[in-house]
C-alpha cells in the first residue's frame, strides 16, 4: 500500500514535474510569440511613423507645390480670394502685383509699372578762388562760397511694353541766382528685342563717350567733373537728341561697338554748334573761346552737320576678382566758331578702368578701381573779323575802338584771326578704394591744356575806349591747368552719403587755389542697379 | 584674308550646332548646385555670384553681359536678391530668350512662400525687402520645390531630355527626404535654442528646423554693427545663456569673434552657399555641413 502511495505520489510529482515542465515550455514559447508580437508590433509602429513623416513631408511639399502654382494661376487665385481678403490685407503687399486701381504707391520694381526715385545732392564749402563760377567747370558742380543745390533729380522708368524699355531722368537746381532751373537731362527709349545682338537706344541721351559722361551727378566719384570733361564735353556733358545702335560683338570676351547720331546744336552740344552758349559763363569771363564769337550757325544741310559718336569697348576678366574695361571714343561734328564756313571738330577718347573686388566682399567692399581718360580735341576755329560792323569797332564814335574789342597792338584795328586748327588735350586719373564697408577714400589727378594758337602769338589788347586797354594774353579756355583733389566718401547705407573733397588748383596765369566742399546726398524710392 | 572668314565662319557654324546643350546662368551657386542636380551633363553651367560674396553686391562685370548673351535659360532667385546687379545685366545683354515670362527666365522664388514681407515699406528700418526675405535656399523643403521648378523649365526647354531631368529630380527629392529626416534627428534636441548670426540669412533654416537665428549683430538690415547694440546682443546672450555665433564667409568675423570673447560663445562658420571653401559641392552636402556644423557647435 505504502509502496502503491509512494509510486502514486511519485507518478503525481511526475507528472506535476511533467506538467511543470510542459507548463515551463508553453510559458517560454507564450513568451516567445510575446516578444515577437512586440517586435512586429515596434517594427510596424516604426514604419507607420515613417510613413506618416513621409505622408507629412507629401503633403507639405504639395502644400507648397500648390503655392508654386505659375504666375497666372496665382494671379487668378489672388483675384478670387481678393474679395474674402479685408481691405487692411489689400493695402499690405502680400498680394504682389499692382492694380490699375490701386493707389500709385512708389515701390520697387515688379509691384509698380513705374520706377520711380528722387536723388537729392548738396554740397557747402567754400574756395580762394574769387572766380568759383570759372574754377569749377561742370553745371552741377558746387560754384559759390556756401551752399550750392547741385543736383535734384528725378528718374522715372520702366518696361514700356516688351519691345521698349523708357526712362527719363528730370533735374532741378537751384543756380547762383537763386532762380530753380530744370532741365531734362535725359529721357529716352531702349530697345529690349532687336536681332542679331544689336540695341538702339533714341531720344535725349548722354552720349556714350569715354567713363564720366554717360554718369549721372548722382554717381561721381568726386564732387565736381574731370577737368577734360568740362573743358570739351561741357559743363553739362555731352548730351542731346538723337539715336545710337550699338552691337554686342560674338567675342568671347566682352566688346561692344556703339554709333550715335545726334543734333550738333544746343547748349550741350558743347565744342560743336552750341552757339552763343558756348561761351558759357565757365571759365571765361571776359573773352570766348579762341577769342572768336560764335556766330556761323548754319543749320542741318546733311548728314555731316550731325554729330556722330562713335564708341568700342572691350573687357576681361583679368583674374576672378580683377576686371579690366578699355575703350575708344570718338565725337565728330561741325562748329559754329567765327562767322561762315565748315569748320567742324574732333574729339577722341581713350579710357581704362581696372577693378579689384574681394571675393569675400561684404556690400560691395573693400574694392578698389582705378580708372584714367584721355582726349584729344581739334577744333578748327572759323575766320573772324573783330570790325564786324566795318566801323573799325567804333561804334559809338569817339575814334577809339569800344570796350570789349580786341585790337591787333600791332595795326591798331580790331583783331581779324583767320581759319586755325586748335589742339587740346588732357586726362585724369582717378584711384577710389572702398576699404571698409561704407567707406571710399578717392585721389583724382587732372591735367588739361592746349597747343598755342596762332591768334594766341598776336599782340592783343581788350580796348577800354580810350585807346588803351589791357593786354589779352592767352586764351584762358585753353590754357595749362592741373587739379590734385583727395576726398572721402561715407555710404551710412545705400541711399545716403557725405562726401569731404579738397581740390589743390593750379591754373597759368591765373595761380594756385585751395578748395574744400562738403557734399550730401539722400536717394529716394527704387535704387538702380550699378552698372559695371 | 579669305582663310580668316572661313575659320571664322567655320568656328560659328560650330558655335551653333556643337552645343546641343542647354546654355543655363544661374546668378547663385545654390540655384547653380540645383540645376546642376537636374541638368546633370545635358546643360552647361554658369554661375555668377561666387560662394563667398555678397550675393546682393555682385559685380556687374562686363563678361556676364556676354554670358548672358548667349544663354537659354537663367535661373535668378527674384525677390529683389539680385536686384541690384543683374538688371542692367540682362538688357545688355539683349537675349529675347530671357525676356521676362519666356520659358528660359526660370524665377526661382517664384512658388516660394516667401517670409516676412513688411507690411509697410519704411527704409528708416534698414534695407528692407519689398517681396520678402529672399534666402529661401536655405530650407530644404524649398530646396525641393526649386528642384521641381527648374526641372519643369528645363523640360520646356530641351523637350527630348525630359525624361532624365524628371528622373534627376526624382533622385534628389528622395535624397532630399532621406536626408531630411537625419538632419531632423539631428536638430531635435536643439529645438527653440537662439543663435546669433550677423544678418538675417537664415531665416527660412531656422524655421525648418526650429531654431531661433533672430539676434543680429546688425542693429537693422544692411546697416553695421554700433557699439550700443553690439553691447546689447551680449546681454542678451547672457541672459539667454546663448552660445553659438555663426557667421558667413563674407561678413567680418572680427566682430563675432569679440562678441564670442566677452559671452563665452562659439563661432560656428556657415558657407552662405554650395561649393564654398568648407561645405561640400552639392546641395544636400552643403545643407549636410550647416546642419552638422549647427548641431556640433549647439551640443557644446
Amino acid at each position: 500500500m505504502k509502496l502503491l502511495k509512494y509510486f502514486g505520489c511519485s507518478a503525481i510529482l511526475m507528472s506535476a514535474a511533467m506538467l511543470q515542465a510542459q507548463d515551463a515550455a508553453e510559458v517560454e514559447q507564450l513568451k516567445k510569440k510575446l516578444q515577437q508580437l512586440q517586435e512586429q508590433f515596434e517594427k510596424a509602429q516604426n514604419e507607420h511613423q515613417k510613413q506618416m513623416k513621409a505622408l507629412m513631408q507629401q503633403i507639405d511639399g504639395l502644400q507648397q507645390k500648390q503655392s508654386s502654382l505659375t504666375a497666372d494661376q496665382q494671379q487668378l487665385k489672388d483675384q478670387m480670394s481678393q474679395p474674402m481678403a479685408d481691405a487692411a490685407k489689400a493695402s499690405s503687399l502680400e498680394k504682389g502685383r499692382w492694380r490699375p486701381s490701386d493707389p500709385i504707391s512708389l515701390l520697387q520694381r515688379d509691384s509698380s509699372y513705374l520706377n520711380l526715385s528722387l536723388s537729392g545732392l548738396f554740397a557747402a564749402g567754400g574756395s580762394t578762388a574769387n572766380d568759383l563760377s570759372s574754377l569749377q567747370l561742370g553745371g552741377h558742380d558746387p560754384s559759390q562760397r556756401g551752399f550750392t543745390v547741385q543736383n535734384v533729380e528725378a528718374v522715372f522708368e520702366g518696361a514700356v511694353d516688351p519691345y521698349f524699355r523708357g526712362q527719363a531722368n528730370t533735374i532741378f537746381f537751384i543756380d547762383r541766382d537763386g532762380e530753380t532751373v530744370v532741365e531734362l537731362e535725359e529721357a529716352y527709349l531702349e530697345s529690349l528685342s532687336l536681332p542679331w545682338n544689336l540695341q538702339l537706344k533714341a531720344g535725349q541721351y548722354y552720349t556714350e563717350f569715354g567713363r564720366h559722361n554717360p554718369t549721372h551727378p548722382h554717381a561721381w566719384a568726386f564732387v565736381d567733373i574731370p577737368l577734360v570733361n568740362g573743358r570739351f564735353l561741357g559743363p553739362d556733358g555731352l548730351r542731346n537728341p538723337g539715336a545710337r545702335l550699338s552691337w554686342l560683338m560674338p567675342t568671347p570676351f566682352y566688346s561692344e561697338l556703339f554709333l550715335g547720331v545726334q543734333n550738333s546744336h544746343g547748349e550741350t552740344a558743347f565744342s560743336f554748334r552750341s552757339g552763343e552758349g558756348h561761351g558759357h559763363e565757365g571759365e571765361s569771363e571776359g573773352l570766348p573761346f579762341a577769342f572768336r564769337e560764335n556766330e556761323n550757325d548754319r543749320g542741318v544741310r546733311n548728314l555731316d552737320d550731325l554729330l556722330l559718336a562713335p564708341r568700342y569697348a572691350v573687357s576681361f576678366d583679368l583674374t576672378d576678382t580683377q576686371t579690366l574695361l578699355l575703350g575708344a571714343s570718338g565725337a565728330f561734328g561741325p562748329n559754329s566758331s567765327g562767322e561762315s564756313g565748315n569748320n567742324d571738330t574732333q574729339i577722341y577718347g581713350a579710357d581704362l578702368t581696372w577693378k579689384w573686388r574681394s571675393s569675400r566682399h561684404q556690400g560691395g567692399f573693400p574694392f578698389v578701381t582705378w580708372q584714367t581718360e584721355g582726349m584729344l580735341r581739334n577744333y578748327r576755329a572759323g575766320s573772324f573779323d573783330w570790325d564786324e560792323e566795318g566801323d573799325l569797332g567804333d561804334a559809338d564814335g569817339n575814334g577809339f575802338p569800344d570796350e570789349g574789342v580786341l585790337v591787333d597792338a600791332s595795326t591798331g584795328l580790331p583783331a581779324a584771326f583767320s581759319r586755325e586748327t586748335l589742339t587740346d588735350y588732357g586726362f585724369y586719373s582717378q584711384v577710389l578704394y572702398g576699404f571698409r564697408k561704407g567707406w571710399v577714400a578717392g585721389l583724382r589727378f587732372d591735367f588739361v591744356t592746349g597747343s598755342r594758337g596762332d591768334y594766341e602769338k598776336l599782340p592783343l589788347i581788350l580796348a577800354d575806349n580810350a585807346g588803351g586797354g589791357a593786354s589779352a594774353g592767352r586764351d584762358l579756355l585753353r590754357r595749362e591747368r592741373w587739379r590734385f583733389s583727395p576726398n572721402l566718401t561715407w555710404y551710412p547705407s545705400e541711399f545716403s552719403k557725405v562726401r569731404l573733397q579738397y581740390n589743390y588748383d593750379d591754373r597759368r596765369d591765373i595761380g594756385v587755389d585751395h578748395s574744400v566742399w562738403l557734399q550730401l546726398e539722400f536717394l529716394l524710392g527704387s535704387h538702380a542697379a550699378h552698372k559695371f | 584674308m579669305k582663310a580668316f572668314y572661313w575659320l571664322f565662319m567655320a568656328v560659328a557654324l560650330w558655335g551653333a550646332t556643337a552645343h546641343a546643350k542647354l546654355n543655363v546662368v544661374a546668378t547663385t551657386p545654390d540655384l547653380g548646385a540645383i540645376a546642376r542636380e537636374i541638368g546633370g551633363d545635358r546643360i552647361d553651367l554658369t554661375v555668377l555670384a561666387r560662394p563667398t560674396e555678397d550675393p546682393h553686391f555682385v559685380d556687374a562685370k562686363p563678361s556676364f553681359i556676354v554670358k548672358l548673351n548667349r544663354a537659354d535659360a537663367l535661373l535668378e532667385g527674384g525677390a529683389e536678391l539680385e536686384s541690384g546687379w543683374l538688371r542692367p545685366l540682362i538688357e545688355g545683354a539683349r537675349n529675347p530668350r530671357l525676356a521676362q515670362g519666356e520659358p528660359g527666365r526660370i524665377v526661382c522664388s517664384e512658388g516660394i512662400h516667401l517670409l516676412e514681407i513688411p507690411a509697410e515699406l519704411d527704409r528708416s528700418k534698414g534695407d528692407v525687402h519689398a517681396l520678402g526675405n529672399p534666402h529661401f535656399m536655405t530650407d530644404p523643403q524649398n530646396g525641393k520645390i526649386v528642384a521641381q521648378h527648374v526641372a519643369e523649365a528645363f523640360c520646356r526647354l530641351d523637350k527630348k531630355s525630359c525624361d532624365y531631368y524628371r528622373a534627376n529630380l526624382e533622385r534628389l527629392t528622395l535624397q532630399l527626404d532621406q536626408k531630411m529626416i537625419e538632419w531632423q534627428r539631428l536638430m531635435e534636441p536643439h529645438q527653440g535654442k537662439r543663435v546669433v548670426t550677423y544678418h538675417n540669412f537664415w531665416l527660412y533654416f531656422s524655421e525648418r528646423f526650429g531654431l531661433k537665428m533672430d539676434l543680429y549683430l546688425e542693429p537693422k538690415p544692411g546697416i553695421p554693427p554700433s557699439p550700443s547694440h553690439l553691447a546689447e546682443v551680449m546681454r542678451t546672450m547672457t541672459s539667454e545663456k546663448v552660445r553659438v555665433i555663426a557667421v558667413q564667409p563674407y561678413l567680418n568675423r572680427r566682430i563675432a569673434e569679440t562678441v564670442a570673447s566677452h559671452t563665452g560663445a562659439t563661432v560656428v562658420d556657415l558657407q552662405s552657399f554650395p561649393n564654398g571653401s568648407k561645405g561640400g559641392g552639392s546641395y544636400i552636402e552643403w545643407m549636410d555641413s550647416l546642419v552638422k556644423s549647427l548641431a556640433a557647435a549647439l551640443k557644446k
